[in-house]
Order: structure tokens, then C-alpha cells, then sequence
């Protein structure tokens, strides 16, 4: 049988996730549940029916099909090839910028064959490659696809295992584990540290993630990202309270202040 | 900035456009004085220039160290009634209007109606052109299926290259001279005499300004203004007679050139010195090291030059509404970087220096463009981009090695297109060597609607095309809509030729032709043929909006058959009522241009390739040969208002997309998506294409995204784009300066080619900046 990976979304000229321009492959499928998650509807493994209220013309014949994109079905499978065909689109965008595609989420460890095929046609192609991850799967998935990526964005959250569980709803050991076995192995990795108010923007938590981080001598770079609060209409569309994640620039500054003074590259 | 720059350039932004009559009402002595009777026409026309020149108020303003005004002070417009007379109506819609007025004073009232209205209406080119035109001509311009250049402006859109940086008027003149020699023929000495007299009109012109420098020295107590009063003096007195010595003569000597050239007559578009960077370094790198100049002393010279320019509004038009929009800016469009005549990285210390001038000016006139080669620098494209960063939508930004490619394909040799640029919006020409005249936008979108009611117009109710019948299949709809457009553009081409021999025959510039190679050797004037190139564009508009259109017809009516073609009809005549439904059908479920999506591009693609088959290669009277060029101005709002509802789910009289944008709103899939869309076009076998994206600053903030907008531009350019530009605005923004007029005057953003204030533009051109999608905004 053909091998499917079921993804969401492909954002094209991203800026973010890795160097030069790119173009991102968010999977579907998460095991993590973060209280501030930027993409809710991208948690569960399998096509969502969402509704965009403001969208919706009132047409009363929804039975019927929507048009105006009110009614819409968040994930869809596709092959390797297919999407190879997709992340081809901006090769010369990648070679001028020495970017390439990144493979984010959801969780792409979820789905690590799919995601060692598309890595391995990828490299055929001579495009550069990242992996953007939560850090929660198991080793083995991770070593099924580790020759293949350029660079590794490994999210790490928190190193209080209590309240990495209260906020995400998995322990953080297995993450903190990977990450080690990962930076060791020689991977090219970047840690992402996503800073969210109430949950770890205070200085002890931003010293504990710095003090842990600089063990690893062979880790570069670490990025802070600040939880921003583009989703909150996804959260009122899916029924849902989107909270108050978003973190003062006095927080940013501060874990910045921290990692520099710990030797860690910020920024 | 000095103290002296700050003055005048507050003094430029501050001070209101508005109507002189003092060249109209020289312009009508002369020819009451009867002095040229009998005079073969070029000749009268240099007599009429060298009167102008010689009677027209000289101007020096306080402070200024760059001489000279079209009008008898800054913003002051003179008019070309020969062209175009104003009526008193014009003349008073202008005056009152609420968006770009031109101040009417009493005085010009009184000289208009006693000498300028009675003594040109019913003489004017343009009453001669509207009167020679054929009925079917008349009907669709009516119809908005094209415009016409010529009724208000004369042909003249051209640039000048690097001749007078080392020859004065007064070898011009030998040159002339040696030619009248040897020629027989009668009409060419006429021409050749005209050239003579029209040169030595421009040096007494600048001798006037020596005197008046002087005079004004003497009545000077300051010291130091005296001083650089008579180095006005001096300059005036040698340039441009002779080639210039030093930067400032330089200047001052392209100054005169280009007022000489923009009284003469009204040129599309505004002329300009093109590739600035390269004709002044030599001065500066020669005089620096000598130490008569530093870099300071060139920055504030290039200042007041710039200055000068925006001192220069655009004549205005007749025959307006109050309704209609209209714009200061005369498309001036100064060059940057690009390749040396001789194939090499043409950057220079002068290319930074006048991009730190257009950061620090920050002014619509005159506007300027980066020429991007492989050759130059990231260096270079970084410090434009950090100012294209600041959101006025300067400089724009051009593809060096296409351009060179467009003008190869049209048979330039090497060197010459080396030495060519772009100018106006976005077009390709030979500085120096070209008469490229625009002459027309073209409604791509209408031809389409006319072509779906069998060559009838709906909204003037008559059969303007062709009644061709059957839509039995897609491409039955597509050769339908080629036959109308072959069509139209024969309309619009025979009106052309008419129009090229009305100003060959009685609107000669040969003073203009002096400056353009080879009209003095072929003893030819610039509007009969005497350029060494000779190129007459139409131009595309709507190519965004008529790709979706067909691609709706051919998905919903052919392919899958969802609807009707009556149907369809219908719904676009009642444009959309009671069926948003469908409408979000056609939105949001057809394959749409600028996704980089292959269903749609191709479509693009056909209209494109059966509007250049249709056009290229097709002789003018000239000698050149027809062109075209995808861009729109401001055109893409009128075009829009006379375009009934389209397929692609647009609502009627609403704008088309502009250039080859995609349609507002309907690129999903980001900038690169539509880069890939708009380079399956052949750009090459254009003389331009406009692309204008929009970003918000926050994508642009940090140096690694300003890194990634030069990645972009490359990329672009690497697979054959011509042009792209950028407003780095956030909607937000756009619309609190909508509501708010008063706290956003100064805001400046990138129209369509030109940069324009956005409080001066009309609310339909306003409302369709903001709905361009905007990369970066989630």
C-alpha cells in the first residue's frame, strides 16, 4: 500500500523555521496538548471539521457543499511524491537564500516513515532539509530518519517535569532524553524555546531551561519564540478560550540577558 | 541635511501647485506677432521655443544652487494650448477640486478667456485628433476598451544617455551645421535649421541665468551668497555651450537640457538623466581627489537637484471631472546601478551617495529605480531595500539582465542596451538613442466582456467588435475573444498611425531631437523617425483578472459544467444578486493566477502570448514597430469602472488587478507562489511588466528578513522577471489613514510604477491598495 502522510497546511516564503527562505509541511497529529498551541486543530491525527464563522455567507446549504470556505477540512493525505512536487516549487528560492523545506506540526515524528520517505527524496533532489519537533517520540522513530535532516529545531519548554505535564500534558523526560541523545549523536540542532506567559516566563523558570541548555557544548544556538496571539481565533472558532499566553518584551529580554550570560547564542 | 536643503525642500512640499499662463500666453504672441508667416513648421516651432526661452520669467531662488524653472517659480505649470487648450470649466474644476487641485489665479482666468482660448480652440492637436478619428475608434475608446496618450501629451518618452556630460551645444551645433551642409533636401535643412536655432535658444536661456545670478550677487550683503551666486553665474555662462568641468556644471547643464526639453513641449513621460550614478562619478571621483569637492558638498548639490524636480508637477489635464484621479508625479525615474556600457558592474560611490539623497529627500519627484545585475553587490540591493523598508515604494526595483535581453530581442546592438534603462513606471528603452512612446492602455478584461456578448457593449449599448457566434467549448470562447482583440487592436493602431503623422507633421520638437541620436545626422526630427530606435507600446492592463475570468468559464461552465453559459450571463449582468453563492464559487473554487498553480498560469499565458502576437512587430510610421508592455498607471481603476461584473467572481465597475499582479486578495499562497506565477511569462518579448507586492514592515524588521527580501528580488530576477516593487505598509495603517486624512498627509506609498500620497488618491484606488494582499500578515 502506498504510504500516505496526512498534513495541513504548506506555507510557502517561511521565514522562521530555519535558514534562508523556505517552505514549511505542517503534519497532522500531536501528542502534546499545549494550553497556548498555535494550531489546535492540527492536535488530533486524523482530518478535522472546522467552521470559520466569519467567513460564512448564511447561505443555508451547507448540506449542499460550502463555497465561501467557512466549512473546511483541516488535514488531507498525500504521498511522498506529491509533496515533493509542492516543496520543488521554490527550489530557486532556496538556492539564492540557502534555505530549504522544514517539516513542522503537529508532531512529523508521528508519522516518522512517511517523514523518513519525503527526507530521503528530498535529499535525492539536493534540497536542504529541517525537522521542526516537539522532542516527545520515541528514540527510535527519531533514529529512523537522522541521516537525513540538515538541522533539528528541537522545542524544549520547561524542565519542571510537573509543569511541562500540567501545560502540555506529557512529561518532559522522554524530550529531555531525545535532546541529549541527539546532540550527542553529532546532529546539527537547534533548541527553540517558546516563552509563555504564566507558564515559564518568570526568571527561575528562563534560568532553570538556561542552566540545563548549557551543559550541551556542542549546542549552538538557542532561540527564544514568543507566544504570539495570531490563534486566538482559531480557539473562538473551535468553541474554545484561547487564554493569555503572550509574554512581555521585559520576559524576551530577560531570557535573552540569561542565555547570553550563560555563553548561549540568542536571537 | 543642511539648513539651506531643509528650507527648500519644505518650502517644495509646502508650496501649492498651480497654473502659470506665462508660457501659453508667449507662446500665443508669437504666433499673433505673425514673425514666422511662411516659415516651414519646425522652424516656426524653434522660433516659437527660442521666444519662450527668451521672454520667460528666470528664476533663482533664495539659497538655491541649482538655476532654473519650467514656470516663472516653483510648482508654478506652465500649459501647452497648442496641444490641449483648458476651457474655463477646465480651469475651474482644477482650481476647486478636492484631491490634486492646481491653484487657478485670477490673472490666468483673465489672459485665458481675453488671448489664449480664443486664439487656439479649434487649432489644438488635440481637437485635430479627436476629429480624425473613425467612428468604431471613437466608440471604443468611449467604451473604455483602450485609452490615448497623445490627445493631451505629445510622444517624447525617452531618457537622456551620456552625451552632454562631454560635448557643450556648442559642437552639437557644428555637428548640425556640417549636416545642413550637405543636404539637399528641403525639409530636412528646415529641420536641421530648427535644431540650430533651438540649441542656441537653451545656451541664451542659460546665459539669462548668469546675468540674473549676477545681478543678485551684486544686491547681496551675505558674503558667502554672493560668492556661490557668481559660481551660478559662471556655470550659467559656460554650460551648456561648453561640456561641463566640474560636478556642479554637470548639474546645472542637465537641468537645462531638461527644462529646454520639458517647454518645448509636455514629453510622456517626464524626461530624465537615467543612469545618474554613471554619467556623474567621473566629476566626483576627479574633483574629490583634487579636493574642489567632498562628499558632502556633492550630497547637498544632488539635494537641491532633487529638489528641482520636485518642484515640477505634471501638467494638467483638460477635459477633467472632479471625480477623477490624477497625480502630481510626472514619472521621472532616475536609474541606479546596473551594468557600464561596457558590460561591467556599474555601482559606484555616487550610486550610495544618491541612495542615502532618495532616503533623506523621501520625495514623489523625481523617483528612482535600482537596476539589479548579477554583476552588483548585495551591498547595494541591501541599502535600497533598507530604504524600500521605510514604505514609500522607492526605489523600485529592476532586472538589469532582462532588460538587456527585451532590448536585444527588438534588435538593439549590445552596447546600446547596455546603455538603456527603464524610465516612466517600468519601460525598456535606449537612453539616448529611442523614441518609446506609450500610447494606450488596453482593457484585456473588457474585450473579454464584449467578446462574451458577441462584440456588443453593454454598458454603451452598441457593437463595438465583430458579432462572433458559438460557445460550444472553451476554446471556441478563447479564439473568440483573440478575433476581438485582434480586432481592437487594429482600431487602436490605425488611430496611432493618424496621430504619429499629426505630430510629425505639426508638433516637430526639435530641440528634443538634438538630444536623441541620430536625428541630427539623419536631419530627421525625433517625432518623424529620426531616433535611431523607434518603438510604440500598448500596454496590457487586467491580465490578473482576465486569467481568473477564463478560468472560471472554462472550470465551471466547460469543464465541470456546474452552471450555464446563460447562466453565467446572467449572473453577471445582475452582477451577483442573490447569488453570493456562486460568487463564492468563483472565488474560492477556481484555479486563480498567482498560486503558481499551472491551471491558471497557462491561461495567463495564452493571453499573453495572443495579445504580444497580435501587437509585436507591426510597423508604425516611424519606421519602429509596435510593442508591448503590462502595466496600468492608474488605469486598472478607470478600466475597472467601465467593466461590468467578470467571472472571477468580481463585482462590476470595482477595480482589475493591476500590472501583472495577480487579482487583490487572490494569491494565497504567498509571495514566492505568485514570483513563480509571474515569471512563466516571457517577459523578454515585453518592454515591460509591473509587479507590485505588499509587506508589512514587521516581516522586514530585523536584518535576516531584509536579507530574505534580497534573496527574493534575486530569485526573482534569476528566473526572468523584469520588475518588482514593494509597499512595506500594514493594513492597519492603510485604513486609519482612509479615515484620519489629516494625520497621514505625509504618507507615501508605491501605486502602480510611481509613488504617490495616499491621501491624494481617489477612495476606489485607496480601497484597492488595501485589499492587495499583504505577505506576513496572519
Amino acid at each position: 500500500m502506498k504510504n500516505l502522510g496526512l498534513i495541513f497546511d504548506i506555507k510557502r516564503f517561511s521565514i522562521h523555521d530555519g535558514p534562508g527562505i523556505r517552505t514549511t509541511v505542517f503534519f497532522k497529529g500531536c501528542p502534546l496538548s499545549c494550553a497556548w498551541c498555535h494550531n489546535p486543530e492540527s492536535i488530533s491525527a486524523e482530518p478535522l471539521d472546522v467552521f470559520h464563522p466569519s467567513l460564512c455567507i448564511k447561505c443555508g446549504r451547507c448540506s449542499e457543499g460550502c463555497f465561501s470556505g467557512a466549512r473546511e477540512t483541516v488535514g488531507r493525505w498525500i504521498s511522498a511524491p506529491e509533496l515533493l512536487a509542492e516543496i520543488e516549487k521554490d527550489i530557486p528560492f532556496y538556492m539564492e537564500s540557502g534555505g530549504g523545506v522544514t517539516f513542522s506540526g503537529g508532531e512529523p515524528l508521528l508519522q516518522h516513515a512517511f517523514l523518513r520517505e519525503i527526507l530521503s527524496l528530498c535529499a535525492d533532489r539536493g534540497i536542504s532539509t529541517a525537522v521542526d519537533t516537539s522532542g516527545y517520540a520515541s528514540w527510535n522513530s527519531f533514529e529512523s530518519i537522522l541521516e537525513f535532516p540538515d538541522l533539528i529545531l528541537f522545542d524544549v519548554k520547561h524542565i519542571d517535569p510537573v509543569k511541562h505535564l500540567e501545560y502540555t500534558e506529557v512529561d518532559n523526560r522522554l524530550i529531555l532524553s531525545n535532546l541529549s541523545k541527539l546532540i550527542s549523536s553529532g546532529c546539527n540542532v537547534i533548541v527553540r524555546v517558546l516563552v509563555a506567559k504564566g507558564f515559564n516566563d518568570d526568571r527561575k523558570s528562563l534560568d532553570d531551561i538556561a542552566s540545563y541548555l548549557e551543559r550541551f557544548k556542542k549546542l549552538k544556538r538557542v532561540e527564544p519564540v514568543k507566544c504570539h496571539a495570531y490563534a486566538s481565533v482559531k480557539y473562538t472558532d473551535l468553541g474554545l478560550d484561547p487564554g493569555d499566553f503572550v509574554p512581555s518584551e521585559k520576559s524576551m529580554d530577560l531570557f535573552k540577558d540569561i542565555l547570553s550570560a550563560r555563553g548561549l547564542e540568542g536571537g | 541635511m543642511t539648513e539651506r536643503v531643509r528650507r527648500l525642500r519644505a518650502e517644495s512640499l509646502s508650496e501649492v501647485p498651480r497654473i502659470s499662463a506665462e508660457r501659453a500666453s508667449l507662446l500665443t504672441d508669437f504666433y499673433l506677432s505673425d514673425t514666422c508667416a511662411g516659415l516651414p513648421v519646425p522652424e516656426q516651432r524653434a522660433m516659437a521655443f527660442s521666444y519662450i526661452l527668451e521672454n520667460k520669467t528666470v528664476y533663482i531662488g533664495a539659497g538655491e544652487l541649482i538655476a532654473g524653472e519650467k514656470g516663472p517659480a516653483p510648482k508654478a505649470v506652465p500649459t501647452y494650448p497648442e496641444l490641449c487648450c483648458h476651457s474655463f470649466e477646465d480651469l475651474r474644476v482644477l482650481d476647486s477640486r478636492e484631491k490634486i487641485p492646481y491653484r487657478v489665479p485670477p490673472e490666468v482666468f483673465r489672459i485665458y478667456g481675453e488671448k489664449i482660448i480664443p486664439f487656439w480652440q479649434g487649432r489644438t492637436i488635440r481637437e485635430e485628433i479627436l476629429s480624425s478619428m473613425t467612428s468604431s475608434w471613437l466608440d471604443a475608446y468611449n467604451a473604455g476598451v483602450f485609452t490615448e496618450f497623445m490627445e493631451q501629451r505629445s510622444p517624447g518618452h525617452t531618457v537622456l544617455d551620456d552625451k552632454i556630460y562631454n560635448r557643450g551645444f556648442a559642437d552639437f551645433i557644428t555637428q548640425a551645421e556640417s549636416r545642413l551642409g550637405l543636404e539637399c533636401d528641403q525639409l530636412k535643412q528646415a529641420e536641421l535649421r530648427a535644431m540650430i536655432i533651438s540649441m542656441k535658444a537653451v545656451i541664451r536661456f542659460a546665459e539669462r541665468h548668469g546675468e540674473k545670478a549676477l545681478v543678485l550677487a551684486e544686491a547681496q550683503t551675505d558674503k558667502v551668497r554672493a560668492s556661490e551666486l557668481r559660481r551660478i553665474a559662471s556655470t550659467c555662462f559656460h554650460v551648456p555651450r561648453n561640456a561641463p568641468r566640474t560636478f556642479a556644471e554637470a548639474l546645472q547643464y542637465y537641468w537645462f537640457v531638461h527644462l529646454g526639453i520639458t517647454l518645448e513641449l509636455n514629453p510622456w513621460d517626464s524626461f530624465c538623466p537615467g543612469k545618474l550614478d554613471q554619467h556623474l562619478f567621473p566629476f566626483f571621483s576627479a574633483e574629490t581627489d583634487a579636493g574642489t569637492l567632498t562628499r558632502d558638498s556633492a550630497f547637498e548639490l544632488l539635494e537641491c537637484f532633487w529638489i528641482k524636480f520636485n518642484n515640477q508637477p505634471a501638467p494638467p489635464k483638460v477635459g477633467v471631472t472632479a471625480a477623477e484621479s490624477s497625480t502630481y508625479t510626472d514619472f521621472t525615474q532616475i536609474n541606479l546601478g546596473g551594468v557600464t556600457p561596457d558590460g561591467l558592474d556599474g555601482v559606484n560611490e555616487v550610486t550610495f551617495l544618491l541612495l542615502d539623497v532618495i532616503e533623506e529627500m523621501r520625495l514623489l519627484q523625481p523617483s528612482s529605480s535600482i537596476q539589479v545585475s548579477t554583476l552588483n553587490p548585495d551591498s547595494f540591493v541591501l541599502r535600497a531595500a533598507e530604504i524600500i523598508r521605510t514604505g514609500f515604494g522607492q526605489p523600485s526595483v529592476f532586472n538589469t539582465e532582462m532588460v538587456i535581453a527585451e532590448m536585444l530581442r527588438q534588435g538593439k546592438t549590445l552596447a546600446d542596451a547596455r546603455m538603456g534603462g527603464t524610465s516612466g513606471c517600468v519601460e525598456t528603452g535606449a537612453f539616448g538613442r529611442e523614441n518609446y512612446s506609450l500610447t494606450g492602455y488596453f482593457n484585456l478584461t473588457k474585450i473579454l466582456e464584449i467578446a462574451l456578448h458577441r462584440g456588443f457593449d453593454r454598458r454603451t449599448g452598441k457593437q463595438l467588435g465583430p458579432s462572433i457566434e458559438g460557445f460550444n467549448s472553451y476554446d471556441e470562447l478563447f479564439s473568440g475573444f483573440a478575433s476581438q482583440l485582434q480586432h481592437f487592436i487594429e482600431v487602436k493602431i490605425e488611430g496611432n498611425r493618424k496621430i504619429e503623422e499629426l505630430y510629425s507633421r505639426y508638433m516637430p520638437a526639435p530641440f528634443l531631437s538634438c538630444m536623441i541620436d541620430d536625428c541630427i545626422d539623419k536631419g530627421l526630427d525625433y517625432h518623424s523617425g529620426g531616433a535611431r530606435y523607434d518603438t510604440s507600446y500598448i500596454q496590457g492592463v487586467g491580465l490578473g483578472t482576465i486569467t481568473d475570468s477564463l478560468s472560471s468559464l472554462k472550470t465551471h461552465v466547460f469543464d465541470e459544467k456546474t452552471i450555464s453559459m446563460d447562466e453565467m450571463l446572467l449572473i453577471l449582468k445582475s452582477d451577483f444578486q442573490g447569488e453570493e453563492r456562486t460568487r463564492q464559487l468563483f472565488l474560492n473554487h477556481t484555479p486563480r493566477y498567482g498560486n503558481d498553480d499551472d491551471a491558471a498560469d497557462s491561461i495567463m499565458k495564452s493571453v499573453f502570448m495572443t495579445f504580444f502576437n497580435a501587437v509585436d512587430g507591426i510597423p508604425n510610421t516611424r519606421g519602429g514597430y509596435y510593442r508591448i508592455n503590462m502595466l496600468p498607471t492608474t488605469c486598472h481603476v478607470y478600466f475597472g469602472s467601465v467593466t461590468g461584473a467578470t467571472p472571477d467572481g468580481r463585482h462590476a465597475g470595482k477595480p482589475l488587478s493591476e500590472g501583472i499582479s495577480p487579482v487583490q486578495g487572490a494569491d494565497r499562497k504567498g509571495p514566492t507562489a505568485v514570483l513563480c506565477s509571474a515569471a512563466k511569462l516571457d517577459h523578454s518579448l515585453t518592454g515591460g511588466t509591473l509587479l507590485n507586492q505588499r509587506f508589512t514592515p514587521e516581516i522586514l524588521s530585523s536584518d535576516e528578513g531584509m536579507s530574505k527580501l534580497v534573496h527574493l528580488i534575486r530569485a526573482y530576477f534569476r528566473m526572468g522577471g523584469h520588475h518588482i516593487q514593494f509597499n512595506v505598509i500594514d493594513s492597519e495603517t492603510l485604513e486609519r489613514a482612509r479615515k484620519h486624512p489629516e494625520e497621514f498627509r505625509d504618507l507615501i506609498v508605491r501605486v502602480a510604477g510611481y509613488s504617490d500620497y495616499f491621501c491624494d488618491l481617489s477612495s476606489a484606488l485607496q480601497s484597492e491598495i488595501i485589499s492587495r494582499t499583504a505577505h506576513g500578515e496572519l
